[in-house]
């Protein structure tokens, strides 16, 4: 039996002046789960996020959250299903005439359920985390739009949240910055639990860390499933959208984005089945050992994995591709390889990883640390690609280690 | 028929105007009726009062001086050359006096303070609306109307009256440096007769405008930038519409519950 969602918007409609923005959008939302909802631009997806935390008001419909409608609660119990909730606003909704430390201080200080030394701990704690920690004195006027952002983040995670809602919270920010702030949230997510809502443009490093993904299109939801479902929908609506924002090269590492290198494995599938020519993978995997409990942690070890992506390429040859598998993975395709020639090749990566300046370099100023993992597998005939993958994932066994 | 649509026409357009005013009155005093028992409702929050008590009235001491040391003197003057006719500029004083303190001291206490801080009071709640800052206190579980719109309430509950007491006083010794300084009116007689003209109610009554005039100011200019977003003009355009509308509807309606509170009053 499929779990009971959390929330559930049921045929929600909304009308704001003349437009309708929101025509019927049914959508479930699970437990522990982050869900991306992504579409054009003006397609209506901040207003589905405000439906959700109750700055709005459905004309029609009905939003469920627990099972229950929020018309149906009392005013205690909606004050109590407020307080589960936090929501990162896209251009961060800071307040201009309170410190950056207040900022953040302010929804656990009107609470009055704690004292000032707990929240002054809680703050200082949360400063430290997103690098922020010699900003609490000064205004959000005098920040960076970066910084701006991650005050917000800041803000938005003090209260330990259930369920939060990201509006947008990566535009504008580049590429090391972007997927540090996308680690970060799964980070978080896998360590506290809580589920995320994300509206996001960015596509493809949203299908990283989502584990559900919603396409709201002229106000409806036009799919709804995994990523990797998106990503093989045959909607040609869905298609051209996803399509249209995705490019052959990730802009993190220069090297191939995700559907290029399906696509580049689905080749080598049929030429294993029509000539028998034999093909490896091979899943590297970055993990990190210490230093991410800080932003800036996020920030090197998505600098670290752009080197190491570099890295590996440089390592291959032209036949070989290279692509990202995932927010921390990278899959390297090894045509007319066999498993022993695909751990030699592990190994020659490994032994040219050990006196790499720039990764040196970068280990000794982040404080950050970090493993790398190979899972290695053979193609073979009757082997379907989703096993052949799983194979490698569950492979994955530590070659390389960064000193202590 | 086409004589009654030329009546009809300018009367339906009156009846709706009537209605939108209305409306609009008693949405203005439901928002103010709401900031205002707020107020009272523990946890008080005396910290944000202070705060609003030193913007909207230690701020405004230094206007509302120069206003009344000039609107005395101006009193002064007039008054001297209109009473110097009849040979009684020993009533000077008390032309002065309750002129100050009955009318001149509340309306023009009222409108230095929606200059200086009701159209900023206006344009700040504006600016927090259109930035998203009230929805991200509502997402946070903060009643914007209990953080920002009560302890401005409050702060001008309190303000009031004492910046008219200000005025009147200052307005007072404006008079007497334009009458007996300038142009030689007794001092002794000028004091002795604004003292024994003014009575208890005249006071009491000025004050009792103030606090009208408080809770008027508060309400229009919190409400406009509260409201911002539902103009029809967003962004930046809409709060300075919103500040515009709010410095011109206090004013006017400054003017007009003068009017209606003096006729009571008298």
């Amino acid at each position: 039996m499929e779990a009971a969602p959390l929330i559930e918007l049921r045929n929600v409609v909304k009308t704001l002046g003349p437009t309708r923005v929101l025509d019927g959008v049914d959508l479930k939302i699970y437990r522990g789960e982050i869900t991306a909802v992504i579409g054009k631009s003006g397609s209506g997806k901040s207003v589905l996020l405000k439906h959700i935390i109750g700055l709005f008001e459905p004309d029609e419909g009905d939003i469920l959250i627990e099972g229950r409608s929020r018309a149906e609660r009392s005013a205690a119990e909606k004050r109590e299903l407020k307080r589960k909730f936090s929501y990162v606003f896209q251009d961060t909704a800071l307040f201009d005439f309170l410190t950056v430390f207040e900022n953040i201080a302010l929804p656990l200080s009107e609470r009055r359920d704690r004292s000032p030394e707990e929240i002054g701990r809680r703050v200082r704690e949360k400063l430290h985390q997103l690098d922020l920690g010699d900003v609490g004195e000064k205004y959000p006027s005098q920040l960076s739009g970066g910084m701006k952002k991650r005050v917000a983040l800041a803000r938005a995670l003090v209260t330990d949240p259930e369920i939060v809602l990201f509006d947008e919270p990566t535009t504008g920010l580049d590429p090391i910055r972007k997927n540090a702030v996308h680690s970060m949230i799964l980070e978080y997510q896998q360590r506290y639990g809580f589920t995320g809502v994300v509206v996001s443009h960015e596509i493809p490093d949203i299908f990283f860390i989502a584990q559900r993904v919603a396409m709201i299109d002229e106000g409806k939801i036009r799919f709804e499933g995994t990523p990797e479902e998106i990503q093989r929908a045959a909607d040609p609506e869905v298609r051209a959208f996803i399509e249209g924002l995705e490019s052959p090269r990730d802009d993190l590492t220069g090297i191939d984005s995700h559907p290029i290198g399906q696509k580049r494995l689905l080749q080598e599938m049929i030429r294993l089945q029509r000539h028998e020519i034999p093909f490896s993978i091979v899943l590297l995997a970055m993990e990190s050992r210490a230093g991410t409990e800080r932003i800036g942690g996020h920030e090197a070890g998505q600098q670290v994995f752009k080197l190491f992506a570099n890295h590996v390429t440089q390592n291959t040859y032209i036949t070989d591709t290279c692509f990202r598998f995932d927010i921390n993975k990278i899959m390297v395709v090894l045509p007319d390889t066999n498993r022993e020639q695909a751990e030699r090749f592990c190994r020659k990566i490994s032994r040219t990883l050990e006196g790499h300046p720039l990764l040196d370099a970068l280990e000794e100023n982040a404080g950050f640390r970090y493993a790398v993992r190979a899972g290695i597998a053979q193609a073979r005939p009757g082997l379907d690609l989703g096993d052949l993958v799983a194979e490698a994932q569950q492979g994955l066994a530590v070659f390389y280690e960064s000193r202590p | 028929m086409a004589q009654i649509v030329i009546f009809k026409k300018p009367l339906t357009g009156l009846g709706r105007e009537a209605i939108l005013a209305v409306g609009y009155l008693g949405r203005l005093f439901l928002f103010f009726l709401r900031g205002f028992l707020l107020a009272f409702q523990p946890p008080f929050q005396f910290d944000k009062v202070r705060q609003q008590i030193y913007f909207i009235g230690m701020k405004s001491v230094f206007v509302i001086c120069l206003t009344a040391g000039f609107t005395g003197m101006v009193l002064g003057l007039q008054g001297y050359y209109a009473l110097v006719k009849y040979g009684s500029t020993s009533a000077l004083g008390s032309a002065v006096a309750l002129s100050l303190v009955r009318e001149m001291g509340p309306v023009l206490t009222a409108i230095m303070v929606i200059a200086r801080a009701g159209s900023a009071m206006a344009a700040e709640i504006g600016i927090m609306r259109i930035s998203e800052q009230i929805d991200a206190l509502e997402t946070m579980d903060i009643d914007p109307m209990r953080y920002l719109i009560s302890p401005r309430v409050a702060a001008a509950l309190i303000c009031f009256p004492l910046l008219t007491a200000l005025f009147d006083v200052v307005g007072l010794y404006g008079g007497y440096l334009s009458g007996s300084v300038l142009l030689g009116v007794n001092p002794a007689f000028y004091f002795a007769r604004a003292q024994s003209s003014v009575e208890m109610a005249d006071i009491v009554g000025g004050f009792l405008k103030s606090l009208v005039f408080a809770a008027i100011v508060v309400a229009i200019c919190c409400y406009q930038g509260y409201y911002t977003h539902t103009r029809a003009e967003f962004g930046a355009k809409g709060v300075s519409q919103s500040t515009t509308s709010a410095v011109v509807i206090s004013c006017v309606l400054i003017l007009v519950a003068d009017y209606v509170l003096t006729t009571f009053l008298m």
